[in-house]
């Protein structure tokens, strides 16, 4: 699964660089006598690392191309594109139907890259795996699981001795879209928790304290015996962090890594087809190998462009990255887009206009 | 100016009547008056400014909430039910407790630096607790929860409970981070700007004042508690209210131990937050616009609470200040 999705990817990645090529041709004599672009966004700050790594290799691939990212958080990126301040945005957390309303004019989502969440936590003694099902994780952060020692725990972690210590339930305390993944998750997975809690870049949490960002909660949960918090699994990895193991909707027990955030994202991909719509969330998504906490992150842009250099430019930047860009995606720890996503992606860059006609027309013929 | 110098009287000696009289010197400081007017009234502005601007900005939340907004005790983003009072609470129990701390230390360090120590050792202490100012909150964040939760948690906090444990202030579980863990951090921060000033104070008492009390025979601590302090009074409030008003919006550092939990709870063991803490969380991430305006309201409550605060703190200079000076 793993080889031949990689394989696939690489097929893609080649795909696209040739079709990149191509694009290139075409654009050089129409932004070479705009001289130089300067494309503004602004947005997530999960995504940021990756995206300024895109930003800085097309710009080295086309010096004629530049583009300026201010991460100030999905909210300030949402709220830019409303007001046509920037380019384009990003947001981790896909906008809802009064959103995009709100807008005021057409904006496309293109998922660019997935995220998984990983379950830290601290127990002495105890080494990183221990399984927790997608309802124990539910029932700690209502606040009605309590001790570690608890048997709806200790049920699947027979090897395993726990503790007879109390949980301490960390959790983000600014608003992030790893927040919004997370409580995705606990809303596909409980009715109880969608109804009372729901999902949100914040929410109004049942129990536990509040860490600010990835090193607040990994700090807490590391200074606090018997604490567990939710990490971006980059955090974990660089950190090397105790993670546990989660089972997913088929009933497998899955560590969190690129490859099974991938597998949630091919998920995802199926229920788009289905849906119609790439807010899709691939919490607790069905299928084998499939970590269940992960999500996807969004670039927002507008769907009618009003200037045609910019605009042009803009697409085939977008091109670039969903095809040629997702490259860098693991060595960054993001899980790349699968295949099947990346030819959403396409449909949708496809639809950007200007004035009517379809930017990215030279590469409709694929 | 002409006029005033004139009528006071007072530096006539000094200036020339020349100079007096000479018409540009008498432009130039009308000038002078005007820039430094402008000046003064700026500040005025700004503030008048960012207060219209925020009301204007919580316009969408003020009318949906209404007054509950101050008495309502739940956030929750998801289901658009905003309050402030959790907050509210944090911030103040926070910032008292914090002064709680601090106030005693930086005083003893003060009178201790400008009355007992040898000069040498007042330089060199003087500079280390300047020192403390200017480390960056993040880092005394990130200290706070790297090395002092955890000492909180594993030595103060049982030890305070098992002593006080019948009291509800110390009770319950102990995590570290909380109320107690965000003002102990809040204390270290206020300490060199409360101990700094109550040094300048307790310096500028007239060295008179100090040979009258040992002249009237009293001992070193009699001469500090009856001539030193009570005339330095004034001063000393002063530096007490300008901690509190770091206190009030200091951001960082509490953000990081102070738990973030919007709760009402009688132990000081257990989590709460602060207004700017919620603001510096939540505002990037907001992104419906009734929960934008519900957070710029509730840093019009924080505006609001800093400028009681500061009229109470008016209140109580001016009280101390028209009462009888020491007991000399």
């Amino acid at each position: 699964m793993r080889i031949a999705l990689r394989r696939r990817l690489a097929g893609l990645a080649i795909a696209g660089f040739v079709v990149g090529l191509t694009g290139l041709g075409a654009s050089i004599p129409g932004a070479g006598a705009a001289g130089l672009v300067t494309l503004n966004a602004a947005g997530a700050t999960f995504p940021y690392p990756l995206y300024s790594r895109w930003f800085a290799e097309y710009n080295r691939l086309h010096p004629d191309v530049r583009i300026n990212y201010q991460s100030i958080g999905s909210g300030g990126g949402i709220a830019q594109v409303q007001k046509g301040t920037v380019d384009f945005g990003a947001s981790d957390a896909p906008l809802s139907d009064q959103q995009l309303a709100a807008m005021g004019r057409p904006i496309v989502l293109i998922p660019t890259v997935a995220g998984a969440i990983a379950m830290t936590y601290n127990l002495p003694g105890v080494q990183t795996g221990i399984r927790l099902t997608s309802e124990n994780v539910v029932d700690i952060y209502m606040g009605r699981t309590t001790k570690w020692s608890d048997a709806a725990i200790a049920a699947n972690n027979a090897g395993t001795p726990l503790p007879d210590l109390a949980i301490t339930v960390v959790h983000r305390s600014d608003g992030s879209g790893t927040t919004f993944h997370f409580t995705s998750f606990l809303s596909e997975v409980s009715k109880d928790w969608a109804d009372k809690v729901g999902r949100g870049t914040a929410v109004e949490w049942p129990a536990g304290i509040g860490g600010k960002g990835n090193e607040g909660v990994a700090g807490a949960v590391k200074e606090t015996p018997g604490a567990i918090g939710y990490v971006e699994l980059a955090y974990v990895v660089q950190n090397r962090l105790a993670y546990a193991v989660v089972k997913n909707r088929a009933g497998q027990w899955v560590a969190p890594s690129l490859s099974s955030t991938t597998a949630a994202a091919a998920g995802g991909a199926q229920k788009m087809v289905q849906t119609n719509d790439v807010r899709v969330s691939i919490a607790y998504a069905p299928g084998p190998n499939v970590y269940p906490i992960a999500g996807f992150t969004y670039l927002l842009v507008p769907q009618n462009q009003t200037d045609e250099v910019k605009g042009k430019a803009l697409a085939q930047f977008l091109w670039w990255a969903i095809h040629d860009g997702e490259k860098d995606a693991p060595q960054l720890l993001y899980a790349p887009i699968p295949g099947s996503v990346v030819s959403i992606d396409e449909r949708i860059l496809k639809t950007i206009t200007f004035q009517g006609s379809a930017l990215l027309a030279s590469l409709a013929g694929r | 100016m002409l006029r005033s110098l004139n009528v006071g009287g007072r530096g006539g000696a000094v200036i020339p009547p020349a100079a007096l009289v000479r018409r540009h010197r008498a432009w130039t400081d009308t000038a002078f008056r005007v820039v430094l007017t402008a000046m003064a009234l700026l500040v005025v502005v700004v503030v008048v400014w960012m207060l219209v601007q925020l009301v204007a900005a919580a316009m969408p939340a003020i009318k949906r909430f209404g007054a509950a907004f101050l008495w309502t005790r739940r956030w929750d983003p998801v289901h658009d039910v905003f309050g402030s009072l959790t907050f509210a609470y944090g911030t103040v129990a926070s910032s008292l407790l914090a002064l709680l701390l601090a106030v005693p230390v930086s005083l003893g360090a003060a009178v201790y630096l400008v009355e007992i120590a040898p000069p040498a050792v007042s330089t060199a202490l003087s500079f280390v607790i300047e020192l403390l100012a200017s480390i960056p909150s993040v880092i005394l964040g990130l200290w706070g929860i790297f090395v002092m939760a955890p000492w909180l948690r594993r030595v103060v906090e049982p030890a305070l409970a098992s002593v006080f444990g019948w009291l509800p202030l110390f009770s319950g579980p102990t995590y570290g981070i909380g109320l107690l863990a965000g003002g102990v951090i809040l204390a270290i921060m206020l300490l060199p700007i409360v101990s700094s000033v109550s040094r300048e104070v307790i310096r500028a008492v007239p060295q008179s004042q100090r040979e009258a009390a040992y002249a009237l025979g009293a001992t070193r601590w009699e001469m500090i508690r009856r001539a030193v302090l009570p005339y330095g009074r004034t001063g000393l409030i002063g530096a007490v209210i300008l901690g509190l008003g770091r206190a009030l919006g200091e951001t960082m550092a509490v953000t990081m131990v102070i738990g973030n939990r919007p709760q009402i709870s009688a132990s000081l063991f257990q989590p709460a937050y602060t207004i700017a803490a919620a603001l510096a969380n939540e505002f990037s991430e907001a992104t419906t616009d009734i929960y934008i305006s519900a957070l710029i309201e509730l840093a019009a409550v924080l505006f609001v609470i800093s400028l009681l605060v500061n009229a109470v703190a008016r209140w109580l200079v001016w009280r101390v200040g028209a009462a009888p000076r020491g007991a000399l």
